[in-house]
């Protein structure tokens, strides 16, 4: 509500009454508890017209009131003394939980929404300890900052926090340099998105080998412990260290994920994939070790091996399933990596993209009516970025692209049992180097 | 460790910043001739919840002058361009559907 806090513009926001606390603590966090908000029945989309004029006319779910006479009260009923007065609030977050039996305090996280609700180690000094002892940095050292949406605060964690969150999560200590990369990211693998997004991380270099991680058979499956610990620390600190990721409040995932259990956190098979490992393909030395993130995973579509007459039309099939606005990442099993370059003489992961990219169409009407596109991409190219702006130039049955070339992505991972091979939906974020956190 | 004796554990999460409270506009004393744009913010048809809102404004209150204002991307980004206009032309603003 920049509008009215800077420019001085007295504003009402109607919002969906689903939303209400999400939307009320996120006045607070901003320090406008007495932003006026008005709510009208959930939901807006797909509603007519005379459906939605009932809103306007009828009450606000939340207080009962008309809506529209709130509107008008929000718009012109002065504030009162209180609301007025700048005040500063302290906020701080107790180094230590008030001791307790190990059954107590495991009730007392899982009250609190601080774990996935899965049992976790409680972290002990001496746990935390044996966990800090793996990194050269100071346990008070800030690694970043998180939040779960655009609209919220960030919050701030230091190592100690880290570690804490990795102990709970059941991590080997030796663990502890990927989580802390994770953490540094400030990607959060907690984001609220109505949408239920989760979040992948791909690990790359030596440090796959030495902390034993999977990057064959089974390796986006609970069969391994480095894998399942460090992405579920992920989520953990994630969750933990951003203020919270509760139903509701700060997570508001219509239908929630099954990956945000593990975070679908795995090395790339780097051994037997025919190609560049994906941290070089981002800046790193092969004998760098790193970790990419990658949000919005969603969509997934997958499929077998590659056939000869049609192999084309399969993966155009593939994508078309993909909702438009997240981009594909080819996770491919060995087998299947070589097959695109034996069908497509895809020698790089460049070469694949570019053919994914030039094949991911759809007839523009089709396109442009998508929620997602109408919501997230419409806009953008209603004001004119490219190549949006060009696209929806196109005539409503010419087959448009339906993704940007930088956002498609290629990891090899799997154990060669048969070639299937999967697309997920999701956003590369970034690389970030695990040797820097030892 | 097991049973009843009492252990200390670390509190697992982060640090939360200072939050400072924000002076808001002050409000208009009434709405009749005054300028209220209906901002919308291009989310799940908001579009046609706010045209209802015009709707109503002209039915039951036509003094009130209403402008119809679809902010210049998508909802992430800030657009002081669509601020600016308003202050320089508006009396108040009515932004939805926020969520």
């Amino acid at each position: 509500m920049k509008i009215d806090h800077e420019y001085g513009v007295p504003t009402v926001a109607v919002h969906t009454a689903v939303f209400q606390w999400v939307v009320r603590s996120v006045a607070r966090a901003n320090g406008m508890p007495h932003m006026r908000q008005v709510f009208v029945p959930q939901p807006v989309i797909g509603k007519s017209p005379g459906e939605l004029s009932a809103y306007v006319d009828g009450n606000d779910p939340i207080t009962g009131r008309p809506v529209m006479q709130e509107v008008i009260e929000g718009l012109t009923a002065p504030f009162g003394a209180e609301e007025l007065k700048e005040t500063t609030f302290e906020r701080s977050t107790p180094r230590w939980v008030e001791p307790a039996s190990e059954e107590d305090l495991s009730r007392l996280f899982q009250e609190n929404q601080w774990t996935d609700q899965l049992p976790i180690i409680l972290p002990t000094e001496e746990r935390v300890a044996a966990m800090l002892a793996r990194t050269s940095r100071k346990p008070d050292e800030v690694v970043g900052h998180m939040r779960p949406t655009d609209f919220r605060e960030y919050w701030e964690y230091t190592v100690e926090k880290v570690a804490v969150n990795a102990v709970m999560a059941g991590a080997k200590p030796e663990y502890l340099p990927v989580i802390l990369a994770l953490a540094a990211s400030g990607v959060s693998a907690r984001g609220s998105s109505t949408s239920s997004m989760a979040t992948m991380a791909v690990v790359n270099g030596p440090i796959r080998n030495r902390l034993g991680m999977n990057c064959g058979t089974g390796a986006m499956a609970p069969y391994n412990h480095a894998n399942a610990t460090i992405g579920r620390a992920y989520g953990l600190l994630s969750q933990n260290l951003q203020g919270g990721s509760v139903p509701g409040h700060t997570y508001m995932g219509s239908q929630g994920n099954g990956y945000a259990y593990g975070s679908a956190t795995f090395g790339e098979n780097e051994e037997r994939s025919p190609w560049e490992p994906f941290h070089v393909q981002h800046g790193f030395k092969p004998a760098e070790s790193a970790v990419s993130v990658f949000t919005g995973c969603r969509a997934t579509a997958f499929s077998l091996g590659l056939r000869e007459k049609h192999w084309r039309d399969h993966v155009r099939n593939m994508l078309r399933g993909l909702d438009p606005r997240t981009p594909p990442t080819l996770l491919l099993d060995p087998l299947t990596a070589r097959m695109f370059i034996d069908r497509g003489g895809f020698d790089t992961k460049e070469k694949l993209i570019a053919w994914i990219d030039d094949n991911a169409r759809m007839p523009a009407g089709e396109f442009w009516d998508y929620q997602l596109a109408q919501n997230y991409i419409y806009p953008r190219a209603t004001f004119g970025e490219e190549p949006w702006a060009t696209r929806l130039n196109a005539a409503p049955n010419e087959p448009i692209q339906m993704f940007l070339r930088k956002d498609i992505h290629v990891v090899v991972v799997g154990g060669e049992t048969n070639p299937y091979w999967r697309i997920m939906g999701c956003t590369y974020q970034k690389t970030v180097s695990v040797d820097e956190w030892k | 460790m097991a049973g009843r004796d009492k252990i200390t554990v670390l509190n697992p999460m982060g640090y939360p910043p200072k939050v400072t409270r924000q002076s808001l506009a002050p409000r208009l004393d009434q709405l009749d001739d005054k300028t209220i744009y209906l901002v919308d913010c291009r989310f799940d048809d908001s579009e046609l919840l706010l045209k209802e809102i015009q709707n109503w404004f002209h039915d039951r209150m036509p003094s009130v002058r209403t402008v119809f204002k679809r902010i210049s991307s998508v909802y992430l980004k800030d657009d002081p361009k669509t601020w600016e206009e308003i202050k320089a032309n508006g009396d108040g603003a009515i932004i939805g559907v926020g969520h």
